[in-house]
């Protein structure tokens, strides 16, 4: 396969506008599947969580999970949708192995939910900027198998020698969200895509109707994108990038088919109506099947269900259940935090608002809260190259260390250690401390030894501190934390040396 | 003990009951009859011999310890091999399940067990319930027992052929446009569509899932309201059915049989009596139609415009929805898988090409070519989205209808049996068989075929069909009652009584 030439993204939007469609797929944590009573647990052994009906036995029948259809309004309520008074699941007809009936049970021109929007709050050079994203529907289907290609090297179906297929996967609740055309956003448009993903997974998060974990798959995002001559407002010919699996790709997918479609576009191609696939390692995508009128998936009512016809009561009812819209929350969180509008715009921009939240919620204060999450967490998130959200690392953690913090066990340098150890999963803080040996030294009679050496080797200083000097005082200090390796409580240290020096 | 065979299983249920006979005898006598004469009738893809005896020796221990399952514990049944059984082979009549032994039972089936009754084994059909006529068994026809060079009807020519050849003496059946009632009708037996919705469908492997329903093949009408009384009723686990209590058939069975039929108001359907109907069918029915009269019926003549429309309509609907649910049939997960010739590593593609070609005859072949057009995108509203509409019309024919009569009646199908093999090659005339049964099918109504005689040109049986709204089965258990106390009285015995003697012959 040939590199394709790309066009600098600065000189692609001088010449193009993207328009962008985002696709999600979100994996409802239902206790049962969408249409049987099997269960849901992610990481079970193969095929072990599967009945008649998920695997699509002659003469099966799905039976409609309520408490999908419950978290499917909630969804569409939470995004502003209008919710359907009746309406059907369809069927998808297509073949592929890891699908059992060769047809998705899914929702087609009825969809639960449609005409919504939410508002993005997106991080921009020019601040916190917010965009109106508008929700074409939100509807209702089934997850398919998953296939394991053996024997080739990339682990995909090409050079594979064969394949296996878990159907754990398949008949788990998933809720399709679908934006139209997201134009205007210019140089902006990755940041809008990624910032739409993440605080779409702080919305179903707060709903409480999915795990959203990315990296299980329990929310995927396709990105739709086609680019059309600046300025004529018209859309152009789409790709549809798939499996693109954390939120950093979102962007990065975007950027990507931004450069590549113009580059194509200004040689005067023409850009193929296709899926293609997002390589995270090496951050291109790939032409996949080519999509076209030929794709005919013959959607028909599912006949083996009856209608879904939510009356409005309980529409109001499950209304009653939504959290504060993001905007309001984003409002009331600054002001009891306490948060400066630049701390606040950091803390969104990072992805840390809900981390921070449920910090807070551990008993940390906001500060420290913050502080944590977007210093030391985000330099490992960096580094690893993940979110924030999905570093292992608990917000009970973050708040059990500053409060060992407080309490004067550990300091600031120990407590990078505690979370060097909890993100290399030696366990919880406590548990890290123990086994590190990390706990700050405060026993006098250690201290004391320690700052004896101290003020022996380094007479000069201490005839400073003695003169009155005091700031002297943190050359000592150092050499005492020196010797105890970091595990001394700095201010009893101080008080020591002032102490024994009459200062 | 061939007297056995020859009773009623309401009979058979109360000499259970008197203790004067036993489970095991009377599944041992249908046993020996099915050796002596499923050779030539070929009414069973598969005879489970230890397993019904085992079920009937259980039987008899629970009638032995006072604690029968039901009133009805005992008394043998056959089950269309459309239905789920677990542990017992279930083919649909197809190549492409041989061998597939489902893990798990119908409702229906699960039902037939819970009240206690033993299966004999499972009945030929049309592959995958496509048909009129047996032929399109992948195991080979089966033979009318009145003319063995005859078709037994279609689908379910198996549990009418085995019913009417007392096999078995009574079968579930399956109608989609008339597979219980019309062969029913061509071989002197009762068959029962209930409602849509009415008796669960979960297990039921689906021909077309909208049209589909399960119900009793049986000698009576009695006896079909039995067996309805045990299958039917609501079943959390199959969407489309009604909760709703089920009316209560065998009171009403009972109450037909007095042939009393004062201040009922039937109404005689115009657009399914006349042209296309053979004389003697005509005849027979016109007949019945004049005993009702006789019996104190109100008897006028309605219209159904809408009905010249249900074939074409139907060949849509079934075929599209046929389509897909055919489609799982891809040799991953069970059933026939075939490699292909002359292909090293054959992809699952190719596996799923090479199997669906060997493993589906050619009627199943071409209804999932019709069904795919059907849906196709740019054809679907003219195709499928119409057919959808007449539906409709069809349903509001049937509405209006029922504002003036309580039930409906029509000649159960235009023709007695045909020879086998007379109209294989025609598929436009072997789907006009159905012509008078699917209207109930696309309007979601029950029906049932009763014997109304012998066509004088042929000497072979003909049916006479009732047709009541959603719901209102009991009223075609009263009419089909009357009707059988009517006619029975005037032939002095049952019909089936004049049937030939099977030979025991081997075909």
């Amino acid at each position: 396969m040939s590199t394709p030439t790309l066009m600098s993204f600065e000189d692609a939007l001088a010449a193009f506008d993207p328009a962008m469609g985002l696709e999600v797929h979100v994996e409802l944590n239902t206790a049962s599947k969408m249409f049987c009573g099997c269960p849901t647990g992610f990481g079970a052994e193969p095929n072990t969580q599967v009945c008649p009906v998920c695997l699509g036995l002659p003469g099966a029948m799905p039976v409609v999970n309520r408490v999908a259809v419950e978290s499917a309004i909630r969804i569409g309520l939470a995004l502003n949708c209008r919710i359907a008074e009746w309406c059907r699941f369809a069927r998808k007809n297509y073949f592929y192995p890891d699908m059992p009936k060769n047809f998705q049970t899914s929702q087609y021109d009825e969809p639960i939910a449609f005409d919504g929007w939410t508002e993005v709050a997106v991080d921009t050079a020019d601040g916190l900027e917010t965009f109106r994203v508008e929700i074409e529907r939100a509807h209702m289907e089934e997850d398919t198998g998953k296939s394991l290609h053996v024997g080739g090297a990339t682990g995909r179906i090409h050079g594979a020698d064969h394949s296996l297929v878990d159907y754990n996967r398949a008949g788990i609740p998933l809720i399709e969200i679908v934006t139209k055309p997201i134009m205007g956003a210019r140089e902006k448009a990755p940041l809008v895509a990624k910032a739409y993903v993440g605080q779409l997974r702080e919305l179903l998060l707060g709903l409480g109707v999915s795990d959203v974990r990315m990296e299980q798959g329990s929310l995927r995002c396709d990105v739709n994108l086609s680019l059309s001559p600046a300025g004529e407002g018209t859309l152009g010919t789409r790709t549809e990038t798939k499996n693109v699996n954390s939120l950093r790709s979102v962007e990065r997918a975007a950027h990507y088919e931004v450069s590549r479609q113009s580059a194509i576009l200004a040689d005067g191609g023409r850009i193929i109506q296709e899926t293609r696939h997002w390589h995270e390692d090496t951050g291109v995508t790939t032409s996949g099947r080519e999509k076209s009128d030929a794709e005919d998936y013959r959607y028909f009512p599912e006949p083996d269900l009856v209608p879904v016809a939510p009356s409005r009561e309980w529409v109001e009812e499950l209304r009653g259940t939504l959290p504060e819209p993001p905007r309001e929350r984003r409002g009331r969180l600054q002001e009891s935090w306490g948060f400066s509008d630049l701390e606040m715009r950091d803390t969104v921009g990072a992805g840390a608002l809900v981390l921070v939240e449920q910090t807070v919620a551990a008993g940390a204060s906001p500060q420290a809260a913050r502080k944590w999450w977007l210093s030391e967490l985000a330099r490992q998130a960096n580094e690893q190259g993940v979110e924030l959200v999905d570093l292992p690392v608990t917000p009970a953690d973050v708040a059990r260390v500053q409060a060992l913090v407080d309490e004067g066990r550990i300091n600031d340098k120990l407590a990078r250690q505690v979370f060097d150890g909890v993100l290399d999963g030696e366990g919880t803080p406590d548990e890290v401390i123990a086994s590190r040996r990390l706990e700050v030294v405060s026993d006098d009679g250690a201290l004391s030894a320690a700052v004896d050496d101290a003020i022996a080797a380094h007479p000069d200083v201490a005839d400073k501190i003695r003169d009155g000097k005091v700031a002297a005082a943190g050359a000592l200090i150092g050499a005492v934390m020196k010797q105890m390796r970091g595990q001394a409580d700095a201010g009893r240290v101080r008080e020591l040396i002032l102490e024994k020096l009459h200062a | 003990m061939s007297d056995l065979t020859r009773r009623t299983a309401a009979e058979l249920a109360e000499a259970l009951a008197s203790g004067d006979t036993s489970s095991v005898e009377l599944t041992e006598a249908h046993l020996d009859r099915i050796t002596y004469v499923d050779g030539e009738v070929h009414a069973f893809l598969h005879v489970d011999t230890d397993g019904v005896l085992a079920q009937a020796r259980a039987a008899d221990d629970r009638r032995a310890a006072g604690t029968p399952a039901s009133g009805l514990d005992g008394v043998p049944i056959a089950v269309k091999d459309v239905l789920a059984t677990q542990g017992l082979p279930t083919t649909c009549g197809s190549r492409i399940l041989e061998g597939w032994v489902p893990p798990y039972d119908a409702t229906v089936v699960q039902r037939l067990r819970r009240a206690g009754l033993p299966i004999l084994g499972k009945t030929n059909m049309d592959e995958f319930a496509m048909g009129s006529s047996t032929e399109h068994s992948a195991y080979g026809p089966t033979h009318n027992p009145w003319d063995l060079d005859r078709i037994p009807g279609g689908s379910g020519g198996g549990s009418a052929a085995a019913v009417a050849a007392f096999e078995a003496p009574w079968a579930i059946g399956t109608d989609t446009g008339g597979s219980i009632r019309q062969p029913g009708a061509v071989t002197g037996t009762v068959g029962m569509k209930p409602t849509y919705g009415g008796v669960s469908r979960y297990g039921l492997i689906a021909l077309a899932n909208s049209l589909d329903q399960a119900g009793p093949v049986t000698r009576t009408v009695l006896d079909a309201a039995l067996l309805h009384e045990v299958i039917g009723g609501h079943d959390p686990l199959d969407s489309t059915s009604i909760d709703q209590p089920l009316p209560d058939v065998v009171a009403a069975a009972r109450h037909g049989a007095d042939g009393d039929m004062t201040g009922v108001r039937v109404g005689v359907v115009k657009e399914l009596t006349g042209e296309g109907y053979q004389v003697g069918v005509q005849a027979r029915f016109d007949e019945a139609v004049q005993l009702l009269m006789e019996a104190g019926a109100e008897v006028v003549e309605v219209s159904c415009p809408s009905f010249v429309h249900a074939l074409a309509a139907y060949y849509l609907i079934l075929p599209a929805e046929a389509s897909s649910n055919l489609a799982r049939f891809d040799a991953m997960r069970y059933g026939l898988r075939v490699l292909p010739d002359g292909i090293d590593a054959p992809s699952a593609e190719e596996v799923m090409r090479a199997t669906r070609d060997a493993g589906f005859g050619d009627e199943v072949k071409r209804r999932i070519i019709l069904g795919t057009y059907a849906l196709s995108s740019g054809y679907y509203d003219a195709y499928y989205g119409q057919a959808q509409k007449v539906r409709t019309l069809i349903s509001r024919d049937f509405q209006a209808a029922f504002e003036q009569v309580d039930v409906l009646v029509s000649p159960t199908a235009p023709t007695t049996a045909f020879r086998l093999g007379e109209k294989l090659d025609d598929p436009v005339a072997m789907y006009l068989n159905d012509l008078a049964t699917i209207p109930a099918n696309l309007a979601g109504v029950p029906g049932i075929s009763v014997p109304s005689g012998l066509a004088e040109e042929d000497g072979l049986p003909t049916g006479v069909q009732v047709l009541a709204p959603a719901m209102a089965d009991d009223r075609v258990y009263r009419v089909g009652a009357a009707l059988e106390t009517l006619l029975t009285d005037r032939w002095g015995g049952p019909l089936l009584a004049r049937a030939p003697e099977l030979t025991g012959a081997t075909a």
